[in-house]
């Protein structure tokens, strides 16, 4: 406890970024994420590295791509409609397998919405968010340390795989304080980069392109991406698990909506439920495994989100009608209180007379 | 027998997919002559646009990376901010320059970033059917302006170039033309320039080229070389709009 320090969301991000070797970031302001290029503003600058706020994000992303290709660790972030915006570049990096951490601090939406924390571009960032046949490995932290360790983790997993991570998280995530271990980088052997553009010294030129006209060729490319997304699939699922042992009854739920459940399942646990909490941390690629390992001693799994249910796919995907799945959602940035998740909970248990 | 004219060393061996008369290849020979010339080949990064020209790393063996239309500012901005050793390079149409990607363009240089932009002006979308462009002139037919291009519909030629020049980011601006060898010569004076004033870091820098296309103009080569002199140059006047080396100490 000794080492911990209190910290906000957006600064840990940031801190978490520049210890684990971010050397460029861009971006562009929108709220609710204003901290964090306020936050790298100031401390690229006392780093002495690379900080840019673009002309929008738009600009931003495609910087980015231009420090990826060169072969530094690079970040932008944003929110919802920013991150729209940023899906162009997205889709280019993804087809390029250009490494870089992009961060969505989600707000209520669609069109400009709200400033309050929602879940509602899970679809966007699970479903790979721009044009082409692609996915990216998309983190939910949950806590201040999580949102530190996943920062760091992210850049690994970029460059180990060459491509684009995202960080999906809110507002409350990014204003909350907590007390944090801020752990030095693990220290990881990463691939060499041998595909970055710096200048064709004394070595033959290199070309990074997404443009191929060839079908055949296409395709194949196609289907590399998707030999590298199956590995991704195997080796990166990460979840969190709650008092599942005995449970009868196991939320699912990712980011803040999995802090405000697993309160409630304290709470059904005193009153002597058998009530569990699953939380997918990484939401791409799914913890499919997980889910289903669950689903041969579960009655009844209640997917909970701040949207109008979108994760509740995955879910009925990974269970495939094996177990009742049901779902309750606060989408447009309400952040309901563990109580008011207590009573559903107590309302399926009486109904399904679990 | 003395050799006076050859292939330089950066330019591969091979046939350009360009229409005959196209300004493309000649503008891709005056960078390879002068990548050899400056000795740049080691550091140099291109960024080729959407449009016709993307092609051009099946021309130029050096470093290239491809951009979405019209955010070659951009990315040229990423890798210069990341390696700020090196010299980048934009190619860009008409549509990449001064449509969709205006914003980066301007920001770019009222940045003054250290880069230098190719900026191909055919006055039409070449790669996608000879469409609109922003620098299509008043009465001039398109697919997308049947009828000749009119102010009060279309509004007017838009002269990124004269815009370009008024921001103080921009250290060296010039309109070139490839209407005759003279001309020629003069464009490949002017990127000289333009990449001298890169690697001086004295900031943006923009050579705008006037380019026959011949296939979408719907005339000859001999043609559209004519048309070149004859109307493009009327509308856009070649002119070095700025150059800031000429006010202060300099070596180049």
């Amino acid at each position: 406890m000794e080492n911990k320090i209190l910290m906000k969301g957006t600064d840990a991000l940031g801190e978490a970024a520049i210890r684990a070797g971010c050397e460029c970031y861009f971006g562009y302001p929108i709220t609710p994420q204003n901290e964090v290029p306020e936050y790298m503003a100031r401390r690229m600058g006392e780093e002495n590295l690379v900080f840019l706020q673009g002309e929008s994000e738009i600009a931003s992303i495609n910087m980015l791509l231009g420090a990826a290709a060169s072969g530094k660790r690079a970040m932008t972030s944003s929110s919802s409609p920013g991150i729209s915006l940023k899906q162009e570049g997205l889709s280019f990096m993804a087809a390029m397998e250009l490494p870089a951490l992009i961060v969505n601090i989600v707000r209520g939406g669609p069109g400009l919405g709200n400033i309050a924390p929602s879940q509602g571009d899970y679809f966007q960032a699970t479903r790979g968010g721009g044009h082409g046949d692609y996915r990216i490995p998309v983190y939910a932290p949950a806590t201040i340390q999580e949102v530190y360790d996943l920062t760091m983790e992210a850049f690994d997993v970029a460059d180990i795989f060459r491509t684009p991570v995202m960080i999906l998280g809110d507002g409350m995530l990014g204003q909350m304080v907590e007390p944090i271990d801020m752990h030095p980088k693990k220290d990881l052997e990463m691939p060499a980069k041998d595909y970055i553009l710096d200048g064709a010294e004394g070595r033959p030129s290199r070309i990074m392109k997404s443009l191929i006209l060839d079908v055949r060729e296409m395709e194949e490319h196609n289907w590399k991406l998707k030999r590298k997304y199956d590995l991704m699939q195997q080796e990166l699922p990460k979840h969190e698990e709650f008092m599942t042992e005995d449970a009868k009854l196991v939320i699912i739920a990712f980011g803040t909506a999995a802090r405000i459940a697993k309160g409630a399942v304290k709470r059904a646990r005193s009153e002597g439920l058998q009530v569990g909490l699953l939380r997918p941390i990484t939401l791409w690629p799914f913890p499919v495994e997980a889910i289903e390992k669950l689903a041969n001693k579960t009655s009844l799994f209640l997917v909970f989100e701040m949207n109008t249910g979108q994760m509740i796919e995955d879910v009925r995907l990974a269970l495939n009608g094996r177990v009742e799945c049901e779902f309750y959602g606060r989408p447009g940035g309400v952040v309901p209180a563990p109580q008011e998740v207590q009573r559903i909970i107590e309302r399926y248990w009486l109904q399904k007379e679990l | 027998m003395k050799k006076i004219y050859s292939r330089p060393k950066c330019l591969k061996d091979a046939i350009f997919h360009y229409c005959p008369g196209c300004g493309h290849s000649i503008i891709h020979r005056l960078v390879a002559e002068l990548i050899d010339e400056m000795d740049l080949r080691g550091k140099i990064i291109c960024i080729p646009p959407a449009g016709c020209a993307v092609l051009a790393y099946n021309y130029l063996d050096i470093d290239m990376c491809e951009s979405a239309h019209g955010r070659g500012c951009a990315v040229a901005t990423g890798f210069k901010r990341a390696q700020p050793d090196k010299l980048v390079l934009t190619y860009q149409g008409d549509g990449d320059m001064a449509a969709i990607g205006t914003a980066e363009t301007i920001h770019a240089a009222n940045r003054g970033e250290r880069i230098t932009s190719i900026f191909v002006n055919n006055a039409v979308y070449g790669m996608t059917g000879g469409q609109m462009a922003p620098t299509t002139i008043l009465g001039q037919k398109t697919t997308t302006s049947p009828f000749g291009r009119r102010e009060a519909f279309e509004g007017y030629p838009l002269m990124i170039t004269d815009l370009i020049a008024t921001m103080k980011g921009a250290a060296f601006v010039a309109r070139n033309s490839l209407a005759t060898p003279a001309k020629i010569k003069a464009t490949k004076k002017s990127i000289k320039k333009a990449f001298e004033v890169q690697e001086a870091g004295l900031g943006y820098s923009l050579v705008e080229v006037l380019s026959p296309c011949p296939t979408n103009w719907k005339l000859s080569p001999i043609e559209s070389f004519k048309y070149l002199e004859e109307i493009m140059e009327k509308e856009y006047p070649l002119k070095i709009f700025k150059d800031i080396t000429k006010n202060k100490d300099s070596n180049i």
